[in-house]
């Protein structure tokens, strides 16, 4: 068992609560750092395409977990970001002011569909905000002089001010270092006054409105900086994938990045990662699994979308803390050894807050 | 007279959109929950009438009201089983177990050798016939739709109006508590309407099937009811009705008159703009919370 003692408020606010947080993420750290040199290609790859789902996890937690608004569109502005990223490295910028104009061009998007979260709420707004993506993948495909339309487009190489690379260790490296970039940010962030508005506008608009926190800025603001995120992490998915289409920023990719904070866990950063972890891995399970399985399930195609419906319905009927709660649990097992009670991280059941007017 | 024969067309579509979108509402008045499985449900009626009329060779009067039966079962467990267990959580974690079915419904059909993954045809009786009205030649399979859906509605309207069971369930949709109260079952209840909004999607998809193919995807269709119960102002079920047909006829005249590409975003531009200026619908009063 570990005990702090709070010696200064600072403590109350440090991102590392004690040595054992600088131990074990130093250990990830370098862990992750020494990775393309140990592993396989291909496992550094998966890791790549982890991180970089990571990154979109995060923005979507910040507007689902922290703030409350649900989107469910949000993989049209992974796709804006993926697409101004593919036209601004064809037309021969350098990747860093590339990577900047998408994640601006993303937030700009995100900004106009946050306006109507300030009329709407609940269930109209993610209805809303499913409509405008249709909208935004729709101008994707019809603008065929920019985007190649359904033909896809072809994105080139990272352009470091003159020097091509396609090195996939680069690339990894360059995910990582931004990786924890965001990361520390959205820490930074939720501790930050407006991280804390965030929180109080999910926790209750009511309140948080008399406590004098302007409902149309933040909610715009977490809008924005939300589909910022989403917009770097489809930036790097283009230099990823080297070719994207407009489909694989439709509908079922946005429902797919909802699993990632459904699954990883609603209202933690560790969530992001732990779910961004499932949804990459679990194809890659499926196909190491499908030697061993008899053919008639092994072999067919939607055995990946069974998979991922039926750890949906497990986790919201019986882990509705996601991954990352579980983890809490069986952590604090091992802290309390004998003194953990059975109920003593039971959720208390939050009522649901009637929509319903009359 | 092209311009009747879209008219039409939109028409067939839109009480489509209706039929799915008659589900939600159901759905959201009793149990404030969003059922985002209802495409999925449609999916599945589709199919399983497929099954029953091409594999298992039963003739097409006994297959509809087979499936119907089914499909109402299958709703009802649905609600038993995952929904009813969680109602009271947030309305979001509902959302997501629905999706969450409404992904194992797709793999599951997907999974069914030769079947999930090739287009089908569904074999109707009245398939490639069609009717003349002064010059309009209108296919029977689009005049059907709305027939039915008409007929529909008002055996909708006269259960909410007359039958026991009917007014229970207006008592419960506008306070659970209070019905609850007066000896109303209203778990049993929310198990019906599940399973009501289970048939009427199967309709959907029996009256859908012949217009367009089946394949496991056609689901996707569900999307656009969203749109349809939000213009109709989400709790009511005429305006589910006349939402859907609004939806139909907009998406169909948009294809016809504008340029390509606005049909497919039509339904959701009019959704977004209904958002900015009329949140609560067509049929929804202006109400205010009140702290």
């Amino acid at each position: 068992m570990r005990f702090i003692f709070k010696t200064s408020y600072d403590q109350d606010i440090r991102l590392a609560r004690h040595s054992g947080y600088v131990f074990w993420y130093g250990l990830l750290l370098a862990a992750l750092s020494v990775a393309p040199f140990v592993l396989p290609v291909y496992w550094s790859s998966l890791i790549t395409m982890t991180m970089i789902y990571g990154i979109v996890g995060l923005g979507l937690m910040l507007l689902s977990g922290f703030t409350g608004l649900f989107s469910i569109g949000h993989a049209a502005f992974m796709g804006v970001g993926a697409y101004m990223q593919g036209v601004l490295t064809a037309q021969g910028w350098p990747f860093p002011f590339a990577l900047a104009a998408s994640m601006v061009s993303s937030a700009a998007v995100g900004a106009v569909v946050g306006l109507p979260a300030l009329r709407v709420r609940g269930l109209y707004l993610a209805i809303a905000t499913l409509a405008f993506a249709f909208i935004v993948q729709e101008v994707i495909v019809r603008w065929e002089s920019v985007t190649g339309g359904n033909r896809g487009m072809a994105v080139g190489m990272i352009n470091l001010f003159g020097w091509k690379t396609g090195s996939p260790i680069v690339f990894y490296y360059i995910c990582f270092a931004l990786t924890v970039l965001t990361t520390l940010g959205v820490l930074n962030l939720l501790r930050s006054p407006t991280g804390r508005a965030f929180v109080a506008i999910r926790d209750s608009e009511v309140s948080a409105q008399s406590m004098g926190v302007t409902l149309a800025y933040y909610k715009t603001l977490s809008f924005a900086v939300s589909a910022s995120l989403a917009g770097l992490g489809g930036a790097l998915s283009a230099h990823m994938l080297r070719f994207i289409t407009p489909d694989q920023f439709g509908i079922v990719q946005s429902i797919d990045l909802l699993l990632i904070v459904m699954i990883g866990g609603l209202g933690s950063i560790h969530g992001a990662f732990f779910g961004a972890l499932f949804l990459i891995l679990t194809p890659q399970v499926i196909a190491l699994s499908k030697d061993y399985l008899p053919p008639a399930i092994g072999q067919t195609v939607g055995l990946q979308s069974v998979l991922y419906g039926l750890v949906l319905i497990a986790f919201v009927l019986f882990e509705p803390t996601g991954i990352y709660g579980r983890w809490v649990k069986i952590r604090t097992w091992f802290e309390l050894a004998p003194l953990y009670r059975k109920n003593l991280l039971k959720r208390q059941r939050r009522f649901q807050k009637t929509e319903r007017l009359t | 007279m092209h311009f009747l024969q879209q008219v039409i067309n939109g028409i067939a579509q839109g009480c489509i959109y209706g039929l799915i979108a008659i589900g939600f509402v159901l759905i959201y008045k009793a149990t404030e929950t969003v059922s985002f499985v209802q495409g999925e449900l449609m999916m599945l009626g589709a199919f399983l009438g497929l099954v029953l009329i091409t594999v298992l060779g039963i003739p097409y009067w006994l297959a509809v009201p087979a499936t119907l039966l089914a499909m109402m079962a299958f709703g009802f467990l649905v609600e038993r089983v995952a929904i009813s267990p969680i109602l009271g959580e947030p309305a979001f974690s509902i959302v997501m177990l629905t999706l969450g079915i409404g992904y194992v419904a797709r793999g599951a059909v997907m999974m069914i050798p030769e079947l999930g993954t090739e287009l089908q045809v569904l074999p109707v009786p009245y398939r490639d016939q069609s009717v003349a009205i002064g010059g309009l030649i209108i296919g029977m399979e689009r005049l059907v739709v709305p027939a039915v859906t008409a007929a529909l509605c008002l055996m909708l309207y006269l259960m909410f109006r007359f039958t026991r069971i009917g007014v229970a369930m207006q008592a419960a949709s506008q306070s659970q508590s209070a019905a609850y109260y007066m000896g109303i079952p209203v778990r049993r209840l929310n198990g019906l309407v599940w399973g009501m909004a289970a048939g009427v999607a199967a309709i959907a998809g029996l009256l859908l099937a012949p217009i367009v193919m089946i394949d496991s995807n056609m689901g996707f269709i569900g999307l656009k009811a969203f749109p349809a119960a939000v213009v109709g102002g989400m709790a009511s079920l005429p305006g589910a009705v006349v939402g859907g047909v609004t939806i139909g006829v907009i998406e169909s005249l948009a294809g016809y008159l504008l340029p390509e590409g606005f049909k497919d975003v039509a339904a959701y531009v009019v959704v977004l703009i209904m958002l900015m200026v009329r949140p609560n619908g067509l049929f929804g009063g202006e109400v205010r919370k009140k702290v």
